[in-house]
């Protein structure tokens, strides 16, 4: 393998957005999740919900900073890494980034202002309309990304431009609704709300562990668990259509996805395997005859073998991610569903094992998420637009040198506002919500005074909670 | 018909100039930060900020979001020209985006001096890049057929280098006058100080960056009729409006900067206001100097643009949403107006 600028853009690439959509896929659900305590405090009156909000809202801050710095830097990659190809099809996913823009940064943005800082200014009811704007501005915003990307899988609704070899639109409401974009939207959005109900649940287990269950503990617990038992089976269904889908128009990746070798009419679901380029699904141990559930096909189920080698994407990478997220997905609907029972019995604010594995649990979503990315945009390999412009033809005319360079700097700066991030994430949740509600006065959660009037949110951290 | 791709050009001039006007302040206070001279004037600073600094930013994908969409032929030449200065500006606006909340968060001394260092210092790296990226720009970059076809380190010359110090001397100016219309008692007056030292440096970096670009290029010379040694009245006349009103608000900023702590007559937006003026005087000289070319004496708006099937169906989204951002945008202003009070921001 050599290190040219081709390979190590796709590397920083790979990088670079796995370490954006950490973010975004939390604060999708997170701000979901804010908007719905802010709402359910605003009906109900009831003071849980308000102190929920104050507590998570601080998380949020911190990880919508993240997402937005680690967002700048894609708008760029583009253009410094991937030249070529912004400029073929500049001209059909441009507008639909610049309807991102439009539609969704500003909105998210600017009202970002008014959740964090506006409290005092605004009244509730404008303020809980500002927390909308932005739940709404990033669903908007993976509308648009997600269009973009969903298109380059399944490309639709173009032509192109017999003098220049440029891509341009010739249908774009084929363009925007893309043969795989309602499956892969509806999908993303499960799994944003899943990360962040895994968060939310860990967050909760850990106090119920350290014997600080309070009341508004409990209800995170449940409304975390209920929403995973609720999502997670919506989910299986959701990756299943996309699974269908990839299977109409990227047969290769379903195969390596699959580990499927040879052409088959009927082929076994694999467990594990130990695969490889050329001998594929060696050591596998799977159930077989089980695809006749899985795919509704009369025609057989191509294998590997039936695409010539320059257009199979990198086989291992494929399945094995794949494996990870079906795995981590079975493992949180049994989060979900275990957590119910226990609710049921009244013994989720009680510490016991399913707290001790509830508390990792919380890394399970991300885990899905970076997996599931790998699986669809690796099996889109050795295109970037699917069947149409090949990887290695939409590389920037840049030196080896500066990517290997950037590629370092990106994975110094990451390391470091990763690790101190994710260290003022978790001290702020693991501070909890102390057994006194925080007192509001002029300034925004998070503020001095707020600060000051929330003894739970000491810097210290010493303040005790109500026990459990 | 309508010329899409002129229309473009000015909406994205317009949100360029969005961005230099409002990050521009961001960035300017950033690094006045390191002027600070106790931790809450620091957050009284910042303060000013914080609430809008995400949507000023915004602007900036404007710039880049807006140059693939609109201009794919521009970007993809001259992103790859400037990878270097872009990583750089990256990296700084991560460093001080995420310094934002960090510096609220760290608990011991020395996390809490480096994200403060870290705001400090991503914001004036991130004013210089920009610098040295117009620099870069105005001087032109190498393109075979179609494609950047330079050095790495094309960008680096000492032309670059003086434009990065006049971009990052202006913001300083444009942070100070923000400062002076968002506080008030000491740190106002220190704010005023800041602003006639930083306006003094940007006067002369101007003087010295619009003889610089005469230089720099044929056809700059020719779009002004102006030249060491050759004037051409009939081209030079129509246009030295332009660079006058800049020397005028200069000298209108100076006196208003000049006035005693207790005269307040006129307001204390005036100087934010003229600092504005002297960015868009300087902002609508080089337009003349560069137009019709995006990428400098190479490439026309033109010959870059998108398909006009394109740019018509984002104008449509354009000409909807852009009043409705500056809408909720001003909103937003008016909602935080009025000078910081101490105490202001967060500390948790
Ligand atoms: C499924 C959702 C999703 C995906 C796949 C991506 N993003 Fe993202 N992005 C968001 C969802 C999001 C968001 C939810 O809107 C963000 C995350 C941080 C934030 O918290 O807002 C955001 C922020 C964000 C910003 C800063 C916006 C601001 O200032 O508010 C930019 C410029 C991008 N993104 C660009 C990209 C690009 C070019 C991507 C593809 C390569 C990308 N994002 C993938
Ligand atoms: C946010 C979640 C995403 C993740 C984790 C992700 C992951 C990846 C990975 C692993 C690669 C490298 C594949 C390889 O070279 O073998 C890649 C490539 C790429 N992806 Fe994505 N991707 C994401 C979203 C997107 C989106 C939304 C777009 C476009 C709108 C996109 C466009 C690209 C491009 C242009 C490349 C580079 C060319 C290539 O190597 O195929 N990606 N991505
Ligand atoms: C458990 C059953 C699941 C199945 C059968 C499944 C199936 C799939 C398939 C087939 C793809 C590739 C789609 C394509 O390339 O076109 C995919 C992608 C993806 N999956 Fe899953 N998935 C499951 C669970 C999850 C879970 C629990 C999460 C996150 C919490 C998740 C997150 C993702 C993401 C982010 C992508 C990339 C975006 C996309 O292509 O939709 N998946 N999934």
């Amino acid at each position: 393998m050599e290190f040219d600028a081709l390979l190590l853009s796709r590397l920083q690439f790979a990088f670079v957005v796995a370490f954006h959509i950490l973010f975004p896929s939390f604060t999708i659900g997170l701000a979901a999740f804010l908007a719905v305590c802010e709402g359910l405090w605003l009906k109900t009156g009831r003071d849980v919900f308000r102190r929920l909000y104050l507590h998570w809202v601080k998380i949020f801050a911190l990880a919508f900073a993240m997402g937005v710095v680690s967002g700048v830097v894609m708008s760029y990659q583009f253009g410094t890494n991937w030249s070529v190809f912004s400029e073929r099809t500049g001209s059909v996913m441009g507008p639909l980034l610049g309807y991102e823009v439009l539609t969704a940064f500003f909105l998210e943005a600017t009202f970002l202002g008014v959740m964090l800082f506006g409290w005092s200014r605004v009244g509730n009811k404008l303020h809980f309309i500002a927390t909308c704007a932005v739940a709404i501005g990033t669903t908007i915003s993976a509308f648009w990304i997600l269009s973009a990307n969903s298109w380059m899988q399944t490309p639709a609704g173009f032509a192109m431009d017999p003098d220049t070899g440029n891509f341009y639109a010739t249908d774009w409401l084929a363009v925007i609704f893309n043969p795989s974009f309602p499956s892969r939207f509806v999908h993303m959005l499960l799994a944003a709300y899943i990360t962040t109900a895994a968060v939310v649940l860990a967050a909760g287990a850990w106090q119920v562990l350290r014997g600080r269950g309070s009341e508004p503990t409990r209800w995170q617990m449940r409304m975390a668990a209920g929403t995973l038992a609720l999502l997670l089976p919506l989910q299986i269904w959701a990756g299943h259509w996309s699974g269908e889908v990839a299977h109409h128009h990227q047969p290769a990746k379903i195969a390596a996805m699959e580990g499927w070798c040879e052409t088959a009419e009927v082929q076994p679901t694999l467990l594990l395997a130990w695969p490889s380029d050329g001998d594929c699904g060696r050591d596998a141990i799977g159930i077989p005859g089980t695809s006749r559930f899985l795919f509704a096909t009369d025609e057989p189920l191509q294998g590997m073998a039936a695409f010539a080698e320059t257009e199979r994407p990198p086989f291992w990478i494929v399945f094995w991610s794949f494996r990870l997220m079906v795995g981590a997905g079975l493992a949180l609907l049994v989060l979900g569903l275990w957590g119910l029972v226990l609710w049921w019995r009244k013994r989720l604010d009680q510490p016991g094992l399913y707290h001790w594995l509830a508390v990792p649990g919380g890394a399970l979503g991300f885990l899905a998420v970076v997996t599931g990315w790998i699986t669809a945009e690796v099996g889109r390999q050795p295109y970037t637009v699917y069947g149409v412009l090949r990887t290695a033809d939409s590389v920037a005319p840049v030196e080896a040198g500066q990517v290997a360079f950037s590629l370092l700097v990106f994975m110094i700066v990451y390391a470091i506002i990763f690790t101190a991030g994710v260290i003022y994430m978790a001290r702020i949740a693991a501070r909890g919500f102390g057994d006194q509600p925080p007192v509001v006065r002029r300034r925004a959660p998070g503020s001095p005074l707020a600060a000051v009037d929330d003894p739970a949110e000491m810097p210290d951290g010493t303040q005790e909670g109500e026990g459990a | 018909m309508l010329d899409l791709p002129l229309i473009w050009a000015l909406i994205l001039a317009i949100g360029v100039m969005l961005y230099v006007i409002l990050d521009g302040f961001d960035l300017g206070v950033g690094t006045l930060t390191s002027r600070a001279r106790s931790d809450e004037e620091r957050n009284m600073m910042t303060a000013t900020v914080e609430p809008v600094w995400d949507g000023n930013e915004t602007w900036l994908i404007i710039g880049g979001g807006g140059l693939f969409a609109a201009f794919p032929t521009a970007y993809a030449i001259l992103m790859p020209a400037f990878y270097l200065p872009v990583l750089m500006m990256l990296a700084a606006l991560i460093f001080r985006g995420v310094a934002f909340e960090f510096r609220h968060k760290a608990v011991r001394p020395l996390t809490r001096r480096f994200w403060n260092g870290a705001f400090f210092g991503g914001s004036l790296a991130a004013a210089l890049s920009q610098g040295l990226m117009l620099g870069a720009f105005v001087q032109g970059v190498a393109v075979e057929d179609g494609a950047f076809a330079g050095g790495p380190f094309d960008w680096l010359t000492p032309f670059s280098l003086l434009v990065a110090v006049s971009v990052a001397v202006g913001y300083v100016l444009l942070g100070a006058c923000w400062l002076y219309l968002k506080t008030e008692g000491p740190l106002q007056e220190r704010a005023r100080g800041w602003a006639r030292l930083s306006l003094v440096v940007l006067a002369a970096c101007f003087f010295a960056v619009s003889l610089a670009t005469l230089s720099v290029n044929e056809q700059v010379v020719l779009r002004w009729g102006f030249s060491m040694t050759h004037i051409d009245p009939g081209t030079l006349l129509p246009l030295l409006p332009v660079p006058l009103a800049g020397m005028v608000l200069v000298g209108l900023l100076w006196r208003m900067l000049s006035r005693s702590p207790a005269d307040r007559s006129g307001g204390d937006w005036w100087p934010y206001l003229l600092a504005v003026g002297i960015f868009l005087s300087g902002y609508l000289g080089l337009a003349i100097s560069l137009l019709p070319f995006i990428v400098p004496y190479q490439v026309t708006i033109h010959e870059a643009a998108a398909r006009d099937n394109a740019l018509g169906f984002m104008l449509v989204g354009a000409v909807i949403m852009l009043p409705v951002i500056l809408a909720y945008t001003a909103y937003v202003y008016r909602l935080f107006w009025g000078k910081v009070q101490p105490g202001d921001g967060y500390h948790d």
